[in-house]
């Protein structure tokens, strides 16, 4: 074998702390290697055709590059080789930037991994043998998870684009948080009109298969190949039958049902619709208030609907979708407010989240738009806004800034004055973020032409006297105390991730925060890819955004699958386990272990039991190899005989001695 | 029915002097329900706040000794009725935990203490140990119709990562106390807020203002009493009534009892016990109240206007 | 000590000069005390929920803030030292989990050892409270309300409580000294001489 090393300076990136001189000199004299040195940027244009130019003039049969982290480049360096006409698999990275240049300053110890990096990695190369791809057909469905807007603007897309979509939501309606919100900033239009026709094109699409009140209970297959069993909950309404006429809302006698889309601001009946614009129109049963499950007698319902739609009787229903790629758009929640006992939130009724604010505003809520208090019902005429609920909180495991929450408290102040010209609001803030297309313009409008008053500080408690909540603050820039007393508090609450989003995080395969949002492969370059092949990010439930952002994210992660579709077939990872039919004995422990089942049962042709890899649905895991106790299931290009080898290029006295 | 349990006891320096009623009740009450207070043999002053405003190892140092002579009497619990002392015995219960605070301080002491004692106040005891149904079987008089709030002060549930007792914002272990013995609570919007402290005597001014704001909202709540857990919040409420008028030109007649008193009082234990002679702020009109049955006609029509 | 310069401490005016800040100052608090001043965003909730601000000169937010800028003078020179009465409440809320009281309190020893007291009386009375405790074990009242008029002058403190509170038997005027007094004034002696050191 003919091996040349190329070492990468990466700028002063690997240079600062490793001579990469010498590297490449200590190169020339491992096994095999006829070729070495050392180059400012590998990964730049002329430093791929110089891999590709000494690969020609020096023959070279393999390639080892010593740069970063082959999360980055290796698929390019693999092209480069292949450019050069070798078999792309016949290349092995070593990593001396995130494992040697960034983590030690000592440039005497670094040049020494990394030389021993170089080493490990040519020893690999030594025993690596050409794999070729197989092909497979893509089915060229989509499956979306999350009707807000990002999933809305995503399934669309695709829709647009000709690809069947499967958008699975897991409440009654699409529409997400943004069908709550009654105008949006900064243009204050109104959240639903914008809104709304997209929910009508989601509904009216031929290419649009909609589940809601459905969850994903398992992801099983590979990019191209996905099979997904999504749970149907029971509404106990055959929405077959339904035609949202709302009779059964009229004459529903539990009328004191916790209402969710109102943010538990006012009620709703036990069958509801959650709101007017609901896509699909349909009613649904809350079982934990309605009487015939909570007493065992009622069934008002029953008799009076029209098309005879009610089934007391429906249980939950699993079925199966086969998609190619999916995009998860889960959205976030809302940071329970009642951690901040101070401010007396979950305690004093007219100390509310801004998101109850917003139902208070909204023509479709429960005031008819109205801003009137929880408490008495009386219109409020001070309004203190508090900001950062939930969000650069250390001390309730929120550090970050949820982004989106200066905004939308600039936005509603300005509404107040709109709903009651008399009124007065008061935002406390720590800091105004807006650094959105006319944010601060808009911030900058409440304060100079609304006259919202800001004050720099946060508010330390809450409490009432009489029917007034006193606020008490402090206004740093002031240098001082101040109390405000307020007819009506809102909470600015921050975002956290979806409930549940860890684990659908599982389900899918794909990584998370310590917070629970979603992990993207990588910050700037794929922000609406993951780690796993075929499943694309869109919205919040990678972090906090905004509507835009939403949006932009939601055509991206389209954008994204439609690409990944516009070939017919995929080419599978050769990577893959390999039985060695001779050393089987058909135990089938590996295929107990496969996570995917990718191994399969079969005879050869003398009747003896023996496993076969299906190479398109394996992924590479190793964990076959692993268990089986005959060696006889090898990863290829991790073969134990390449570990070991690495390993004694390593220690090589060590491996002696036992 | 009665609990019995056997714990030692940290009056304090007060407990023998200006808050003697308090010493006495929690004595009685702890009694009739089956608490058995032993008094640490020979214990000195926790050094309450001047202490540890001077230095820290001198100020665990005098809490530490108290915690060594319970260790010496076989136990590793120790309950005081006072939060202030609490708050020391704590502090110093936390501090050496760290092996090179212990050291340092056990240096000033005779006996080391050994990392071995968990202060409680008498309020956890009473509601952890004894709990609110015990408390309730033992009323012999209930205090129906009397309107009570329920005044905490500042630190005895603060901050919570030392004290480890009930709600830092919105302590309840009181009022559910004060409802066993079937007084009615409301809900009182400053229970930790500061009362100024031992300023009294150096800063009248501060005490006048944040024992005033207290007074203030209590009576605006339209309460009969207070009730506090805490000497100095006690005798700043109540002896201090007087000169809190005088400064801010009010005229507030709100007596402020102990809650052990009125455990005592429900429990119908002997005047001594009660000890409500001690009290500066006449309680009689407030105990007046009690057994007499209160109309509340409006409140119901509310309740039923929200039922429709 | 003399504190004729009283007023030059209150002063908001003040030029710092931050490329000269003592940042020795902001480490030793941070080592006495524990907590890390540059977690502090100046959020202001300390002073918002502080029950003495009104009293203070300098807002606790301030006095943190003066901290990063390393003003030794300023901060320990300060009223609103000897007048926070460590009631927890920026401690309990404090959205970094700084122990601002505790912080608090690391200044005052500071101050004290500085030889600072900007609130005469409230030294006065520490003092006088824990002579009473060295002296007896236990704190004598009566007697340290007696030392305490002694020792500022201010003979007219509380007379007008004693009518109302003397009859109700609760002040004894002896003290209740323990049988190991002598024990509590070695924790004292021992303390000083480690001062000494």
């Amino acid at each position: 074998m003919r091996i040349g090393v190329f070492v990468c300076h990466c700028g002063s990136n690997i240079a600062g702390t490793v001579d990469c001189e010498k590297v490449a000199a200590a190169a020339k004299d491992f096994p095999d290697v006829v070729y070495s040195d050392d180059t400012m940027y590998a990964c730049s244009e002329p430093g791929q055709q110089g891999i590709i130019e000494a690969v020609k003039e020096h023959k070279l049969t393999g390639v080892v590059v010593a740069s970063c982290s082959p999360r980055m480049h290796e698929p390019t360096f693999r092209r480069a080789v292949e450019r050069a006409g070798l078999n792309k698999y016949m290349f092995e990275m070593a990593n001396i930037r995130e494992h040697v240049s960034w983590v030690g300053k000592d440039k005497e110890l670094n040049t020494n991994k990394a030389i021993d990096l170089v080493m490990i990695a040519a020893e690999k190369l030594r025993r690596d043998k050409p794999l070729i791809s197989k092909k497979f057909d893509i089915n060229k469905r989509v499956l979306i998870i999350g009707g807000g807007v990002a999933g809305i603007q995503a399934a669309l897309d695709c829709a647009d684009g000709g690809l069947e979509v499967v958008l699975v939501e897991k409440t009654t309606s699409i529409g997400g948080k943004m069908a709550k919100l009654d105008k949006t900033f900064p243009t204050v239009d109104c959240s639903s009109c914008v809104l709304g026709p997209k929910m009508v094109d989601v509904a009216q699409n031929p290419n649009i298969t909609l589940h809601t009140y459905s969850e994903i209970e398992e992801v099983g297959g590979y990019v191209g190949n996905f099979e997904i069993k999504v749970k149907k909950k029971a509404t106990f309404v055959d929405w077959e039958k339904c035609t949202g006429c709302g009779l059964c809302m009229e004459k529903c006698p539990s009328k004191k049902s916790f209402d969710y889309f109102n943010e538990g601001i006012g009620t709703t009946t036990a069958i509801n619709i959650p709101f007017p614009q609901a896509i699909p129109k349909k009613a649904k049963i809350d079982a934990d208030f309605c009487r015939k499950f909570t007493k065992g007698k009622c069934g008002v319902c029953a008799k009076i609907c029209p098309t005879k739609a009610i089934d007391f009787e429906m249980k939950d229903e699993i079925i199966t979708e086969n998609v190619g790629a999916i995009i998860t758009a889960t959205g976030y929640d809302l940071f329970d407010f009642k951690k901040y006992a101070e401010y007396g939130a979950g305690k004093y009724p007219d100390v509310i989240t801004s998101m109850q604010y917003e139902r208070l505003m909204s023509a479709s809520g429960p005031t008819t738009g109205h801003i009137k208090r929880p408490s008495d019902g009386k219109e409020p005429k001070n309004i203190v806004f508090i900001q950062c609920v939930g969000s650069r909180d250390k001390s309730v495991n929120r550090p970050y800034c949820s982004g989106f929450c200066c905004m939308y408290t600039a936005k509603q102040a300005i509404l107040t004055k709109d709903h009651i010209p008399d009124s007065q609001s008061y935002v406390f803030y720590m800091d105004i973020r807006s650094p959105g297309k006319s944010y601060d313009e808009f911030v900058r409008r409440g304060i100079e032409e609304y006259g919202t008053e800001y004050i720099r500080g946060r508010v330390a408690m809450v409490y009432p006297v009489g029917d007034k909540l006193i606020v008490r603050g402090a206004d740093t820039l002031a240098g001082s105390q101040v109390e405000v007393e307020a007819d009506l508090v809102v909470l600015a609450v921050g975002a956290e991730s979806a409930v549940g989003a860890p684990q659908l995080a599982e389900t899918l395969r794909i990584s998370y925060d310590t917070y629970g949002f979603y992990m993207e492969s990588h910050p700037k370059l794929k922000p609406v890819e993951t780690n796993t092949a075929g499943v694309y990010l869109a919205g919040a439930c990678q972090g906090p955004k905004d509507i835009p952002a939403s949006v932009g994210q939601g055509s991206a992660a389209a954008a994204k699958v439609l690409a990944l579709f516009s070939k017919d077939q995929l080419e599978s990872d050769p990577q893959t386990a390999l039985v060695n039919a001779a050393r089987c004995i058909g135990c089938y422990k590996c295929v107990e272990t496969c996570p995917f089942g990718a191994i399969k049962e079969i005879e050869d042709r003398f009747g003896n039991a023996k496993a076969e890899v299906i190479e398109t649905i394996c992924q590479g895991c190793g964990l076959c190899s692993v268990t089986c106790p005959q060696s006889a299931i090898q990863l290829q290009h991790f073969t134990d005989n390449q570990i070991l080898s690495e390993v004694k290029a390593l220690c090589p006295s060590m491996m002696e001695k036992s | 029915m009665t609990t019995q349990m056997t714990i030692p006891y940290y009056p304090g320096c007060s407990g023998k002097g200006t808050s003697k009623e308090y010493d006495l009740s929690t004595l009685g009450i702890c009694e009739a329900l089956g608490v058995d207070l032993v008094e640490i043999p020979d214990w000195n002053c926790c050094g309450s706040t001047p202490a540890h405003t001077v230095n820290h190892v001198l100020s665990c140092a005098l809490s530490a000794r108290n915690l060594a002579l319970v260790s010496k009497m076989g136990f590793n619990e120790v309950t005081t009725p006072c939060p202030s002392c609490l708050t020391n015995l704590k502090v110093a219960e936390h501090k050496m935990h760290k092996e090179s605070f212990r050291a340092e301080t056990n240096a000033l002491l005779d006996i080391p203490y050994e990392d071995d004692v968990e202060a409680k106040s008498v309020l956890q005891i009473l509601y952890e140990n004894v709990g609110t149904e015990a408390v309730a079987a033992r009323v012999k008089k209930p205090l129906e119709g009397l309107r009570v709030a329920c005044y905490y002060g500042c630190i005895m549930n603060r901050p919570p990562e030392v004290m480890d007792f009930d709600d830092p914002e919105h302590p309840m272990a009181m009022d559910h106390l004060m409802e066993a013995l079937g007084a009615e609570v409301i809900p009182y919007p400053l229970k930790v807020e500061c009362c100024g402290a031992s300023y009294g005597i150096t800063r009248r001014d501060i005490v006048s203002k944040l024992s005033g704001k207290l007074l203030e909202v209590a009576e605006s709540l339209g309460v009969d009493a207070v009730v506090t857990a805490c000497p100095l919040c006690q005798m700043n409420l109540d002896m201090r009534q007087s000169q809190i008028n005088t400064d801010n030109g009010t005229n507030y007649n709100i007596p402020v009892f102990y809650f052990t008193q009125l455990m005592a009082k429900a429990f119908d234990l002997s005047y001594r016990i009660q000890g409500l002679n001690k009290l500066i702020v006449s309680p009689k009109t407030a105990l007046a109240r009690i057994g007499k049955v209160v109309e509340k006609p409006v409140e119901k029509v509310t309740e039923e206007a929200a039922e429709k | 000590m003399l504190l004729s310069n009283k007023k030059e401490v209150v002063s908001g005016m003040n030029t710092y000069k931050i490329a000269s800040v003592d940042a020795a100052f902001t480490a030793e608090v941070e080592e006495r005390s524990g907590q890390i001043m540059s977690q502090c965003y100046q959020c202001g909730n300390c002073t918002a929920g502080c029950p003495y601000t009104f009293a203070y000169d300098i807002p606790v937010n301030q006095i943190m803030r003066l901290i990063q800028l390393g003003q030794r003078d300023t901060v320990l020179k300060c009223r609103s030292l000897w007048l926070c009465a460590t009631c927890q409440s920026c401690t309990t809320r404090c959205p970094n989990n700084i122990d601002v009281a505790g912080v608090m309190d690391h200044l005052r020893h500071m101050a004290r050892e500085q030889g600072y007291a900007t609130e005469k009386n409230v030294k006065i009375f520490v003092d006088t409270f824990l002579e009473s405790v060295e002296k007896y074990g236990r704190v004598f009242e009566m007697g340290l309300m007696t030392n305490y008029v002694k020792k500022t002058g201010r003979f007219w403190t509380d007379m007008d409580l004693a009518p109302k509170v003397l009859p109700k038997g609760k002040l004894p005027f002896k003290p209740h000294p323990i049988q190991g007094r002598g024990k509590i004034a070695e924790i004292f002696k021992r303390f000083r001489e480690g001062q000494r050191k």
